[in-house]
């Protein structure tokens, strides 16, 4: 049963990085580094812990979430790919804003006495709400089927992802895109248009991950929140290969390794030291992993670079 | 006027499928066009029409703005002034996307392709419309195209695996496959082998005979001569001439190119004092990476003061050879001498700083030991930058040499200062050859060192290896062109399969019999057939 309930901890601990992966890969299969992710998953915690305070739902909730963490992808979209600043200042400035929006914003939440705001019982049943029955069979129950509703549509909205960008035309043209923007143009593709898109899709999908984080998981506003799994998700998009399936499993190391220090929260060792050591973990592994890739497996070749048509 | 109603008969009488009625309407017209980079004129007020079923060549030497002209027409750049006219009607191209769907298609000079996707996914990116159809059906399509045009392909290989000449053909598909009416051709053939070339004319033909209007831009004055209908010649941003090909000639192409009258012979000098063997090749053998035998056990000298010419098809252990003797290719057996020391072992700066000079032009030609971002004096920097002492770099000695080898080979930039990627094709390697050169050098490496350059620049090319030559550098010079090999060369080394085939006074030899030798034939093979022949 112990087994059970370390994986049902795991799991919840991976989803908002795996949807991170999945925002991050959106981002660089358009051939954008963004380091902005963690910014952005802030602005989503925000705006869904927010609507779901006002209004009650759920459903709103990560729609806010979703649309702001876009919203935040875009002003990083007009400044690469209008303005065409460098990829890795605009990314970190969208990383401080979204951070500082979250936090400003967020303590007008607070009531006046300084009270922790949380989010109301009745979403929280919402959002909870599970397949009758099935989370009582013994063991698998609860690890397969004891999960709040949104685990299970982040899982859908990945595998879509994964589908969207390796199967389809538009995928294609996507990775086109990422890979030699100036072919990809020559081919009649329009480039800008598909930086903007793809790039605020993988905005909606950190708004989504800070939702996880604000409405299902913490359900109590904090300003530090989203505590680095946004970088985390930047860093394990490399043990992902790019590839939202892989991003499951890559982000479920990142579960499993929080669990190590949950376990030993009651030893003499620091606690500040456990904290760390899922990161640490995280990123050992992924030097190790990553030494030696297939070429279709490695980063979109342009990424970093900004595209202009005139420029040689 | 009878003049022109004979050459149209004759033009009817030489293509079979042209209907010969109505003689070929104007297809597209390009008005007064007018493009600047900065304060650079790339194309000033240049007019240019092609007709229907028209093979026009466009020629002008490198930075001449060829390739400016065309990437307007295919929407890659917007001119500063002009108009283009299609079909009669004036349109605006704002996107290779509205080109694309004027029907235009451009084969770029450096090639387009998308290196981790399939030959297929290349070629079917950026399409509309296609999403639809099924997998089968496209590929089913795909086939009949490369059978139609007698194409070798393989669809599912990735382009990073593929030749240059396979890259050639995705290219060539992806304009097929989009069934342009307007096509053009960026320097296609800088690259391919003569039996590909020939391959290439026959499909241009073919478009030809189907009406396309086809724009070929090249440096190679034979295959102007050979395929096209009419040439502009473009010189320093404007349009000097448009000429009827069958009324000209090379000499005179060149001089409306470089704007004076040109001498098209090369000079071999002759040296009194060589130096022996200082280069000193026994019993080579080397493996590529896939444990291909690539050298098989070549013994060969070059004497200071000479220059040796090595003939081959492309990749018969020429590239091998190069880095082998640089120190960038393992040797399996066999040494290399450079003045009677075994160089095989020691790392490519030490070779260096013993006097050995290599340039290769790739056939890509891009990320061929230059860094495209830095300006002049930085590469030439780069080569020089160890021989300097001290923790600080003086730039005034490079920047020197820099404007030196802008003012010797004509490199046409807006200053030293500039980044290297801004400027034409040509150019580029002239400062690639530029740096090379000038490292002064007793052993001297050059491998197709006029790829993709025009004529002028290549004939200066010549000179400074004669130059070099005088000097009493031991010059090994890897070539395509065998007319230029036999004029230029003391010596010609043949190579086929990693062997030498023949080592020949070019005095004593024709064309056909290096056309012999390069296919496998063996120079004294040659002469006994030559011997019962008489
Ligand atoms: N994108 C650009 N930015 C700045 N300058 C450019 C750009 N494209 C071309 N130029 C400049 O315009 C001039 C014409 O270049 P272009 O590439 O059209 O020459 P070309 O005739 O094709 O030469 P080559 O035979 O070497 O390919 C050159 O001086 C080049 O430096
Ligand atoms: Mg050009």
């Amino acid at each position: 049963m112990i087994i059970a309930s370390y994986i049902y901890i795991a799991v919840r601990v991976s989803i908002p990085v795996l949807l991170g992966i999945t925002g991050a890969i959106f981002n660089e299969k358009a051939g954008n580094t963004n380091l902005g992710i963690e910014g952005m998953m802030y602005m989503g915690a925000f705006a869904g812990f927010y609507t779901a305070v006002a209004t009650n739902s759920v459903i709103l909730a990560l729609i806010a979430a979703c649309l702001f963490g876009a919203f935040g992808a875009l002003i990083y979209a007009f400044a690469t790919v209008t303005l065409r600043t460098n990829q890795v200042v605009a990314g970190l400035s969208l990383t401080i804003f979204g951070q500082g929006i979250a936090r400003f914003l967020g303590n007008t939440l607070s009531g006046a006495k300084g009270e922790s705001v949380r989010i109301p019982d009745a979403v929280t049943q919402k959002v909870n709400w599970k397949i009758l029955g099935l989370k009582d069979i013994p063991f698998l129950g609860r690890a397969l089927f004891g999960y709040d509703m949104i685990i299970y549509l982040s899982i859908v909205l990945v595998v879509i992802a994964y589908f969207y960008i390796n199967k389809s035309k538009t995928g294609l043209n996507l990775r086109a895109v990422g890979e030699n923007p100036a072919a990809a143009d020559a081919a009649g593709i329009n480039v800008s248009l598909y930086k903007y898109v793809h790039i605020c899709i993988g905005g909606a999908f950190c708004g989504l991950a800070g939702a996880y984080i604000g409405v299902v998981y913490l359900t109590t506003w904090g300003n530090n929140m989203i505590a680095g799994k946004g970088w985390i998700a930047v860093a394990l998009v490399i043990f992902a290969s790019w590839n939202p399936l892989k991003a499951i499993y890559s982000s479920l190391l990142f579960g499993f390794t929080s669990l190590i220090a949950l376990r030993f929260q009651d030893s003499p060792i620091s606690p500040y030291l456990l904290e760390m050591l899922p990161y640490l973990l995280t990123v050992i592994i992924l030097i190790i992993t990553s030494v030696k890739m297939k070429k279709e497996n490695q980063q979109p070749a342009s990424c970093g670079v900004n595209y202009f048509r005139e420029e040689r | 006027m009878q003049c022109r109603i004979l050459s149209c008969i004759a033009f009817s009488i030489l293509n079979i499928c042209d209907k010969g009625d109505s003689v070929n309407n104007v297809l597209f017209e390009l008005r007064g066009i007018t493009k600047l980079f900065g304060n650079v004129v790339a194309n000033k007020n240049i007019d240019f029409s092609v007709r229907e079923g028209e093979i026009h060549a466009l020629l002008g030497e490198n930075g001449s703005g060829k390739t400016t002209l065309m990437n307007i027409l295919s929407g890659i750049y917007t001119p500063d002034s002009g108009t283009i006219i299609i079909n009669g009607e004036e349109v605006t191209i704002k996107s290779p996307e509205d080109a694309i769907k004027l029907g235009i298609g451009m084969i770029h000079q450096h090639f387009k392709l998308v290196d981790v996707f399939s030959a297929k996914e290349n070629i079917i990116m950026g399409q509309a419309g296609s999403s639809r159809r099924n997998q089968k059906e496209l590929t089913k399509e795909l086939e009949e195209l490369s059978n139609r045009f007698g194409l070798n392909i393989n669809l599912d290989k990735k382009i990073y695996q593929m030749s240059v000449s396979e890259k050639q053909t995705v290219e060539i598909m992806k304009v097929l496959f989009r069934k342009s009416k307007i096509l053009i051709l960026d320097e296609p053939t800088a690259v391919l082998t003569p039996q590909e070339i020939d391959k290439l004319f026959e499909i241009l033909r073919e478009l030809r005979a189907d009406g396309c209007a086809i724009v070929l831009i090249t440096h190679k004055l034979n295959e102007v001569m050979e395929i096209s209908d009419r040439v502009t010649i473009l010189r320093k941003g404007e349009s000097v001439a448009t000429v009827e090909t069958k009324k000209t000639n090379p000499k005179e192409l060149t001089e409306l190119m470089v704007g004076h009258s040109v001498d098209l012979s090369i000079d071999r000098p002759v040296v009194k004092d060589k130096t022996k063997d200082v280069l000193k090749v026994e019993n080579l053998t080397i493996y590529d990476e896939e444990g291909v035998k690539v050298i098989d056990g070549m013994s060969f000298t070059v004497d200071g003061g000479e220059i040796l010419g090595v003939a081959g098809v492309a990749g018969s252990g020429q590239k091998e050879l190069c880095e082998a003797i640089a120190g960038l290719h393992p040797v399996a057996d066999g040494t290399i001498e450079f003045k009677g020391r075994n160089i095989v072992g020691l790392n490519p700066n030490e070779i260096i700083n013993l006097g050995v000079s290599m340039s290769f032009i790739p056939e890509d030609r891009l990320g061929m030991g230059l860094v495209a971002n830095m300006d002049m004096v930085d590469n030439v920097i780069l080569k020089d930058y160890r021989r300097q002492k001290g923790l600080l770099l003086s730039r005034k000695p490079a920047r020197k040499m820099a404007l030196k080898m802008v003012e010797d080979l004509d490199i046409v930039t807006q200053g030293v200062q500039y980044p290297i990627r801004l400027l034409s094709g040509g150019n580029v390697q002239k400062v690639l050859l530029g740096r090379e050169i000038n490292s002064s050098p007793q052993l001297l490496i050059t491998a197709y060192p006029v790829r993709g350059l025009d004529i002028n620049s290549s004939y200066v090319i010549y000179d400074m290896l004669n130059e070099q030559k005088k000097k009493g550098v031991a010059v090994l010079y890897i070539g395509e062109d065998l007319n230029v090999l036999l004029e230029l060369c003391d010596r010609i080394m043949v190579i086929c399969g990693g062997r030498i085939m023949g080592m020949v006074d070019p005095k004593d030899v024709t064309i056909e019999d290096l056309g012999l030798m390069m296919t496998g034939h063996t120079y004294s093979q040659i002469l006994a057939e030559r011997g019962t022949g008489q």
